[in-house]
């Protein structure tokens, strides 16, 4: 009973070693530094929306549409009053506030970025777990991954949120699917070299069930890679949920997000540039700042895969 | 490997050769359009779509037209008599009239296009009605015998819009009306260029040299339906609306049909384009109910909504351009024939403060109202968000779902409840032509689920007054019944008409010969 | 090598064949029904259940596939619901601009492309190394259509360079054609040249580590010798990996730039197919589209064999 005790508290000490000396490295890189710092700036903003001199979006007044940004106009509320305002970003089309649909486009956006990496990341490694421990059961469902791995990813999304009713929940589960196999392909090739090792062989021969192995050992070892590999999700879904927004095939017109607010301002951008603009540098701004942190963290935790990309 | 000299010399020949442009047809005589929409049905008698019914004005031609002042005029008709009793019209046709095939337009198509024409469209199934049968007592005549007399047999055998009575060869003509027409030949200014048309890309038509107009000048349908041009294409890929104006002041395209509001300042500054004034009459924007479910089953609930909507803010959201727009509340257009605002006070005087009371008093179980927004038309989508405003004003609460415009056209033909997949209501734009007659007019179409067109409206009274229109041959009696039908339709609420707007359509300043249609029309136009 | 390529086109035919389910399911189980779509504005129901027997929707859906794929061993991918023309022809007729497009971005990003990363990776750590790779992140985060306004509003309308939109097809004279392409080209080329950029700078960083790089510099080869005869071709494995991996971004590039730039391809296509329910329309593109990936990625792999001697199939 003692010796393998002793080895598995051993491995779990050497473990807990190099996730401390990680910890440190990933916090000391510059990359994930200004990724995480431009980050929280964001969801700072998208928290304190309604305290940022917003008014609520979808408000509109036909007499104030096409104001240019600093110019002043008038608001009506859902009661019927008419409120002075000033438009920080201009008008659009309907006489919306740009700005406060930028500021409120935030939590939007982030959702979906977010949304989308955690719905690929459960499906993904669901799946690759089970891939990876049940002979039977890959052989079908890696032929179905390649499969969806060669449908083109817009075209899912678009066909998928077209028939569906264009909802938050669509447009995430619409963009999430066509990533789930990368993020299943991962997690089952880690399982099967972990299954090789001689520490997990040792362990099955002992009878620990495959539970616990996956919990400690095959675990572990995908939680670096699948953090970087959620990082880039998130980034693909902001700029997909745009596109998607851009074809008309994105998330309700009323909802604001900078795709929509840059669909609703592209017949107009010779004259009012101010709609896709603001929103425009909002996206670009937030995806760098992800692919940045991606990179950063891919540079720390994951070595071997910094070098490859 | 080294080339020789003469290699060398001889690639740069043929490279210049492929680099340079090829001198096909002289630029100055094909007219590039971008059309409002895509072209996707080619059978004008199939679809209500107003592109197809563009596509059919092409190659096409129609027996009456009507003019720009409503007065409806033979085309391709040469003289007709009618019956004392009015029961029989005997018509002649024009001399030299010929389809692309080369073969000569006979009574026998005619009647054949009329009979396809009668059982799909509106105003041409009424007319049916009224018909007992149809000959052709040789090439150039044709018959046709009426059960009583008809008041409107000119007026349909002349209808602008959708569905026009096209004539095609009998043996197309013959074609299921339920099917789309397999071959694309007409008698009409303009040769469809079958092989050359790319869904999605263009669409090509050439001028029909056999073609012989008439003597007068054009008008609205009717008149000489003179080409001067020798090629016009569609483009039909150039959806965006930025782009298709960047396209046009750089010279890319020569007209633009359906300029987007938004840009009318930029046309109107350049000197280099002009707006074009082909239309005296304009289109009119309306918000249909469905009638066949709680809340908008009941009159005084409709009534409510009628208060509330005032035009002003749906053509400030929508158009913008204050002198694009304008308020009119007739549901038969202003300035036209039967244009009548009688009974149109509970909405011309209507204001927010009775809306709200009479939605009160009318009983309002808070039901949500489903109301469809197009998120892919530009010229009607802001229409629903300032309606489902207004409604939360006046206190009823608003589910406003957002779809393609496909899935609109899907889910307005359900009859089912509107939280099961239907519908509460939706809003549109129609052509002057198509609202300003009670019988072209499908909203007051009152048979309930027997109505042609969505939003059933049940109302005998309506219904018979209807009637009494269609058998009235005489202009004054004609002009009461429709007062009073009109009064009717406002009373019942058969839907809200939310004014009138122009649309503006844009082109190049080296482009002539507009004149005034209401419609699409190619012909007579030249490029200079 | 033969019989590599010959297990490798057989392999090809399940994963094909899931994606013609997937396809096939994705449409028939979500709501949205094409027949309505067609009826168009005045249609009642009972004509709208017509139209559905005669598209046979009204048949259970494994009949429907059984039916389909039937007709797809044949060749015959059916007719668009919405344009009445055989699906091929469709495809056939949007095919060169597509193709077209996709060529000269690929074309224009790797001449790019390559070049930078090897630059970068030569000036390891300097102040070009750092710009180069900050600005290819920037080219993969900044939306394709954003791009797309601003080229054409600078190079088109403010400079009058190059047309504003539209595609003229090869028949009608090269010249016009490249006119036409060369701005969609260019926008969709952006995020192409930042993700080659990079993986080219990485691959090249991999190589120049090696010994036998060591060696080369120490028997006296110049630079730019060592660096294009040794280093870039053992780079050059995933680089063109990473390669056949982007037509899949390729493919959504395009979509968005043929809607900007009016440009009548596939992804229009698809788009305009998707908004119509035109089912058969979306099945033969999406089961196209999968078909050319599938296709290049066995390019790519028979490549290694021209720039990795060791691989042998």
């Amino acid at each position: 009973m003692l010796p393998t005790n002793f080895e598995a508290l051993s491995v779990e000490a050497a473990s807990v070693q190099r996730q401390a000396s990680a910890w440190q490295r990933v916090r000391d890189n510059t990359s994930v530094r200004i990724g995480a710092a431009v980050l929280a700036v964001l969801v700072a903003i998208a928290l304190a929306a309604p305290w940022l001199g917003t008014v609520d979006p979808s408000l509109f007044d036909p007499a104030s549409r096409d104001l240019k940004p600093l110019a002043s106009g008038e608001i009506t509320t859902l009661e019927g009053e008419t409120l002075a305002h000033r438009f920080l970003m201009g008008s659009d089309s309907f006489g919306r506030d740009i700005y406060s649909r930028v500021i409120y486009g935030t939590r939007v956006s982030l959702l979906v970025g977010v949304c989308t990496a955690l719905v690929a990341l459960s499906i993904g490694v669901l799946f690759g777990l089970v891939s990876g421990f049940l002979r039977k059961v890959d052989a079908v469902l890696m032929r179905v991954m390649d499969g969806l791995m060669a449908i083109p990813a817009i075209l899912i999304a678009i066909a998928l949120v077209a028939m569906w009713k264009g909802s938050l929940l669509t447009v995430i589960v619409a963009i999430a699917i066509p990533e789930i196999p990368r993020v299943t392909r991962l997690v089952r090739s880690m399982v099967l070299t972990i299954r090789e090792e001689p520490y997990v062989e040792a362990a099955v021969s002992l009878g620990t069930p495959q539970a616990l192995i996956l919990w400690r050992h095959v675990l572990p070892n995908t939680v670096a890679p699948l953090i970087v590999q959620g990082t880039f999700i998130c980034a693909s879904g902001i700029l997909t949920e745009a596109i998607l927004s851009f074809l008309g095939v994105g998330l309700p017109p009323d909802i604001p997000t900078w795709g929509n607010v840059m669909a609703e301002g592209r017949a107009q951008f010779n004259d009012h540039p101010h709609n896709i603009f603001f929103p425009g540098i909002f996206l670009a701004v937030t995806v760098l700042a992800v692919n940045i942190l991606g990179d950063g963290l891919r540079d720390t935790l994951d070595p071997k895969m910094a070098r490859r990309t | 490997m080294k080339l020789s000299r003469r290699t060398l010399n001889s690639l740069v020949v043929l490279a210049a050769g492929a680099l340079a442009a090829p001198a096909a047809l002289s630029q100055n005589n094909v007219l590039r359009v971008v059309p409002h929409s895509n072209l996707a049905i080619l059978d004008p008698i199939w679809t209500t779509a107003y592109m197809s019914r563009n596509h059919g004005y092409m190659i096409y031609d129609t027996l009456f037209g009507t003019d720009e002042n409503g007065k409806v005029k033979p085309q391709m008709v040469e003289s007709w008599t009618v019956s004392p009793d009015n029961r029989l019209w005997t018509f002649r046709l024009r001399k030299g009239l010929e389809f692309h095939d080369g073969k000569p337009v006979t009574s026998e198509d005619v009647v054949a296009s009329l009979q396809r024409w009668g059982k799909r469209d509106g105003m041409g199934s009424a007319l049916m009605q009224f018909v007992q049968r149809m000959d052709t007592p040789d090439a150039a005549t044709f018959r046709i015998f009426l059960g009583e007399a008809c008041g409107f047999m000119l007026e349909a055998l002349g209808k602008p819009s959708s569905n026009v009575p096209f004539i095609m060869p009998k043996r197309i003509a013959e074609t299921d009306p339920f099917k789309q027409i397999e071959e694309h030949i007409g008698s009409g200014p303009f040769v469809f260029k079958r092989d050359e048309f790319k869904p999605g890309d263009k669409a090509v038509y050439t001028k029909f040299t056999k073609y012989v107009p008439r003597s007068e000048p054009p008008s609205g349908t009717t008149g000489g339906k003179v080409v001067h041009v020798d090629r016009v294409e569609w483009n039909l890929a150039l959806r965006d609306a930025q782009a298709q104006v960047n396209a046009l002041q750089k010279g890319e395209v020569d007209i633009i049909e359906a300029l987007g509001f938004d840009h009318y300042d930029t046309v109107k500054k350049d000197p280099n384009l002009q707006l074009v004034k082909w239309s005296n009459l304009g289109l009119q924007y309306i918000a249909r109910f469905n009638h066949l479910h709680k809340p908008f089953d009941n009159p005084k609930v409709r009534a409510a909504v009628l208060a509330a909507f005032t035009q002003e803010p749906f053509l400030r959201a929508q158009v913008g351009v204050k002198e694009l727009y304008r308020n009119c509340y007739s549901m038969f257009y202003c300035n036209t024939p039967y244009g009548s605002t009688a009974g149109s006070e509970v909405q011309a005087k209507g204001n927010m403060k009775k809306a709200q009371e009479m939605l009160k008093a009318a009983g309002y179980d808070g039901t949500p109202i489903v109301v469809m927004k197009p998120t892919d038309l530009a010229a009607i989508q802001k229409l629903p968000d300032v309606a489902a405003q207004l409604l939360r004003q006046a206190g009823f609460k608003v589910d406003l779902m957002a779809m393609d415009w496909n899935s609109v056209l899907a889910r307005r033909a359900k009859k089912d409840p509107p939280d099961k997949g239907g519908w509460h209501l939706f809003l549109t734009a129609w052509q002057a032509y198509d609202v300003s007659n009670p019988i072209a007019n499908q909203m007051m179409d009152s048979r309930g689920e027997k109505s042609i067109w969505f939003g059933w409206a049940t109302d005998d009274k309506l219904a018979e007054l209807r009637n009494q229109f269609m058998r009235a041959t005489e202009e004054p009696a004609k002009k009461k019944l429709a007062d009073q039908i009109h009064a009717r339709a406002y009373e019942i609420g058969t839907h809200v008409p939310l004014g009138e707007y122009d649309q503006p359509v844009a082109a190049r300043k080296n482009i002539s010969g507009f004149f005034v249609h209401n419609l699409n029309i190619y012909w007579n136009l030249k490029k200079n | 090598m033969l019989a590599f390529l010959a297990r490798r086109l057989l392999a090809t035919l399940p994963v094909l064949l899931v994606v013609s389910v997937i396809v096939f399911l994705m449409l028939r189980l979500t709501p949205g029904d094409p027949a309505a779509v067609l009826a168009g504005d005045a249609a009642s129901t009972e004509h709208i259940e017509q139209i559905r027997e005669q598209l046979g929707l009204n048949r259970p859906v494994p009949v429907q596939y059984v039916v389909w794929l039937g007709h797809l061993l044949s060749g015959d991918l059916g007719q668009s619901y919405y344009y009445k023309t055989e699906v091929t022809t469709l495809i056939g007729q949007r095919l060169e601009p597509t193709l077209s497009l996709a060529a000269l971005t690929l074309v224009i990003a790797v001449a790019l492309a390559v070049p930078l990363g090897v630059i970068a990776a030569w000036r390891h750590g300097g102040w070009l190394d750092r710009t180069l790779m900050a600005f290819s992140v920037l080219g993969f985060s900044i939306p394709v259509f954003v791009l797309a306004y601003l080229l054409i509003w600078f190079v088109s309308l403010e400079l009058g360079w190059l047309p504003v939109q539209g595609y003229k097809r090869i028949a009608e004279g090269l010249g016009p054609w490249l006119r036409h392409l060369l701005l969609p080209a260019i926008t969709l080329s952006i995020i192409y040249v930042a993700l080659i950029a990079r993986v080219t700078r990485a691959s090249v960083l991999d190589t120049l580590g090696e010994d036998y790089i060591r060696t080369a510099r120490a028997k006296g080869l110049p630079e730019p010798k060592v660096l294009l005869r040794h280093a870039l071709a053992n780079a050059a494995v995933p680089i063109v990996t990473v390669i056949g991996i982007g037509i899949a971004l390729l493919i959504g590039g395009v979509v968005v730039t043929e809607s900007v730039y009016a440009i009548p391809g596939l992804g229009r296509l698809t788009v305009d197919a998707v908004l119509a329910r035109d089912f058969p329309t979306i099945q033969g593109v999406i089961l196209f589209f999968s078909l050319v990936y599938v296709l290049v990625n066995l390019l790519v792999d028979m490549s290694y064999v021209f720039f990795d001697p060791r691989i042998r199939y």
